[in-house]
């Protein structure tokens, strides 16, 4: 019983505190929609250079050109029992003369007559699960009997994934960064709350309330304006988002494919509004810290 | 129920309040503090209910070190002890019946008990008629009594009074002292801090006196003057 007279207790006094304090609760959860929305933009550009640079990385491609005499079969089995290979294609010299001649189009008339002195070299194409293990699966073919050259874009591939890697590095020290900042700010916010009512605290605790019956209205005033704010933000971020998704459809200009997959942006909004809840719940416990040791 | 041994008080600035003294009080005593301004009377208070701790000495509460004491423990204890301060240390933007009602909400009580315990205690020291008054709005002497009616509304074991009767009339200083008689008949151990003299001569109680931190006479049946018997 006890415990839900004093829940009621702590739910009037939450309430009461906001109403009171109207103004620096809407500064509060201004802050918070600000933060997020920075950190909201952040992930939905994080989010498509992921996508587009898995984009590209798909689009990698080994190439490795056989010897005359090469054993064909025993090659293609080597080559899929290597770790990281997805797709191994063969093409044969009649179909890489084949392709040379579409891709020249009009002009295709230069290479009549070498269909009986084929001088180009059978070749399998590799797909591997991802950029980073090309490299190395590329020097193990090479060592293999009977491979004439192995290329893979050399150079390119080896920037791409320290590109990848840097984007990632950055975006997740910026999050925290800015995941930092907001606390912060809250924090700052809520303390003059607390400020307001620092007397009433110490007499609480004088009169034998509980460490938790003193924290929990912060608590609960914290996380309520979280929940306002990081509201806003996805609201904000949602339609905004929505709308670049209409202009860039219009103009289909764009070579870069946005990331339009609900699921993924459902994700990413539900991650900032639970980071909305939990900067301000944490914000309102932390800021009270100092005056329950009485 | 309050044993202190051989507890010293020196404040941050290196005031000596409290000077390896030692002190014994039982349950259902009705004991004055007497002394002069400064001898560590609000000291004796603060250290009982933990709101200063001592330099040395021990301190025990029931039977337990009240120096062990860890958070939850001092919340059970606070919740057993009735204080009124010196300085009231009434919430300014609460009514007078808010601020006694807090008491007992902060320790979870039925809002129907709150509702039924407030005014019966506000009557009983006399400000059935202003309890919807802020603190701003009452004098000092009224001030004080919603101060002890705060106190004694939780029915604690330990009321520990600090000048409860510092600004009020004889008059109504004689019907608290009646109305914390009749709360000591039930059982309730009662210290008052006090240099109102004649009080302490009238109701022949314990006397324990203090000057500059030290016991320098402590008497069943006491009264307030220094050597005389
Ligand atoms: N918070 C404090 N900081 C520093 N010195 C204090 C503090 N409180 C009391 N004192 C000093 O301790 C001594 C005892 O004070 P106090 O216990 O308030 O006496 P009383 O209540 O008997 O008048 C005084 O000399 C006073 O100046
Ligand atoms: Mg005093």
């Amino acid at each position: 019983m006890g415990f839900l007279n004093s829940l009621r207790y702590c739910l009037r006094q939450t309430l009461l505190s906001i109403v009171r304090n109207f103004w620096l609760a809407t500064a509060s959860a201004a802050m918070i929609t600000v933060s997020l929305l920075i950190l909201g933009s952040f992930g939905l550009i994080a989010l498509n250079a992921g996508q587009f640079l898995q984009q590209v990385e798909s689009e990698i491609e080994i190439n490795v050109f056989l010897q005359d005499v090469a054993p064909v079969n025993d090659l293609g089995r080597e080559i899929r029992a290597l770790t990281g290979v997805e797709r191994v294609t063969y093409v044969s010299k009649e179909q890489a003369l084949e392709e040379m001649r579409e891709s020249l189009g009009e002009r295709r008339d230069i290479l009549t007559g070498l269909e009986n002195d084929n001088p180009l070299p059978a070749s399998y194409r590799v797909r591997t699960s991802n950029a980073e293990v090309v490299p190395a699966v590329a020097r193990a073919i090479e060592k293999m009997h009977g491979v004439d050259k192995v290329r893979y874009g050399q150079g390119y591939v080896e920037k791409l994934i320290l590109i990848t890697r840097w984007v990632n590095v950055a975006a997740l020290f910026a999050a925290g960064l800015l995941a930092l900042a907001a606390i912060f700010l809250i924090m700052t916010t809520i303390r003059m709350s607390v400020m307001a009512r620092r007397d009433e605290v110490e007499i609480m605790k004088y009169m034998g309330a509980s460490n938790w019956f003193v924290r929990f209205p912060f608590l609960l005033e914290g996380m309520a304006v979280g929940y306002l704010g990081s509201k806003v933000a996805v609201l904000i971020l949602g339609f905004g988002y929505y709308y670049l998704l209409l202009q860039v459809d219009q103009v289909s200009l764009f070579f870069v494919q946005l990331v339009t997959d609900q699921q993924t942006l459902g994700m990413l909004f539900g991650a900032l509004f639970a980071l909305g809840v939990l900067i301000g719940g944490l914000a309102g416990s932390i800021s009270i810290r100092k005056f329950l040791r009485v | 129920m309050i044993q202190f041994y051989n507890v010293t008080k020196l404040y941050p600035n290196g005031a000596k309040a409290i000077n390896d003294l030692s002190l014994r009080i039982k349950q259902g005593d009705f004991a004055f503090l007497v002394g002069p301004s400064g001898a560590g009377k609000s000291t004796i208070a603060k250290l009982i209910f933990r709101e200063e701790k001592p330099t040395a000495g021990q301190i025990f509460f029931n039977g337990r070190n009240a120096l062990r004491f860890r958070g939850r423990e001092v919340v059970a204890m606070r919740r057993k002890i009735g204080m009124v301060f010196q300085d009231f240390r009434l919430l300014s933007q609460k009514t007078a019946y808010e601020n006694v009602a807090f008491a007992l909400e902060v320790t979870g009580v039925s809002r129907w008990e709150v509702r039924k315990r407030v005014p019966e205690v506000l009557r009983q020291v006399g400000l059935e008629d202003k309890m919807d008054r802020f603190p701003a709005q009452l004098s000092g002497g009224e001030q004080q009594r919603v101060c002890v009616a705060r106190a004694i509304v939780k029915n604690p074991v330990l009321i520990l009074a600090d000048e409860p009767t510092g600004n009020l009339d004889p008059e109504t200083s004689r019907e608290l002292m009646e109305l914390f008689l009749e709360i000591n008949q039930s059982g309730t151990t009662i210290v008052i801090a006090t240099h109102a003299w004649d009080i302490v001569n009238e109701l022949k109680k314990r006397v324990i006196a203090l000057e500059s931190g030290r016991i320098v006479r402590d008497e069943e049946q006491g009264s307030y003057g220094y050597g005389v018997s």
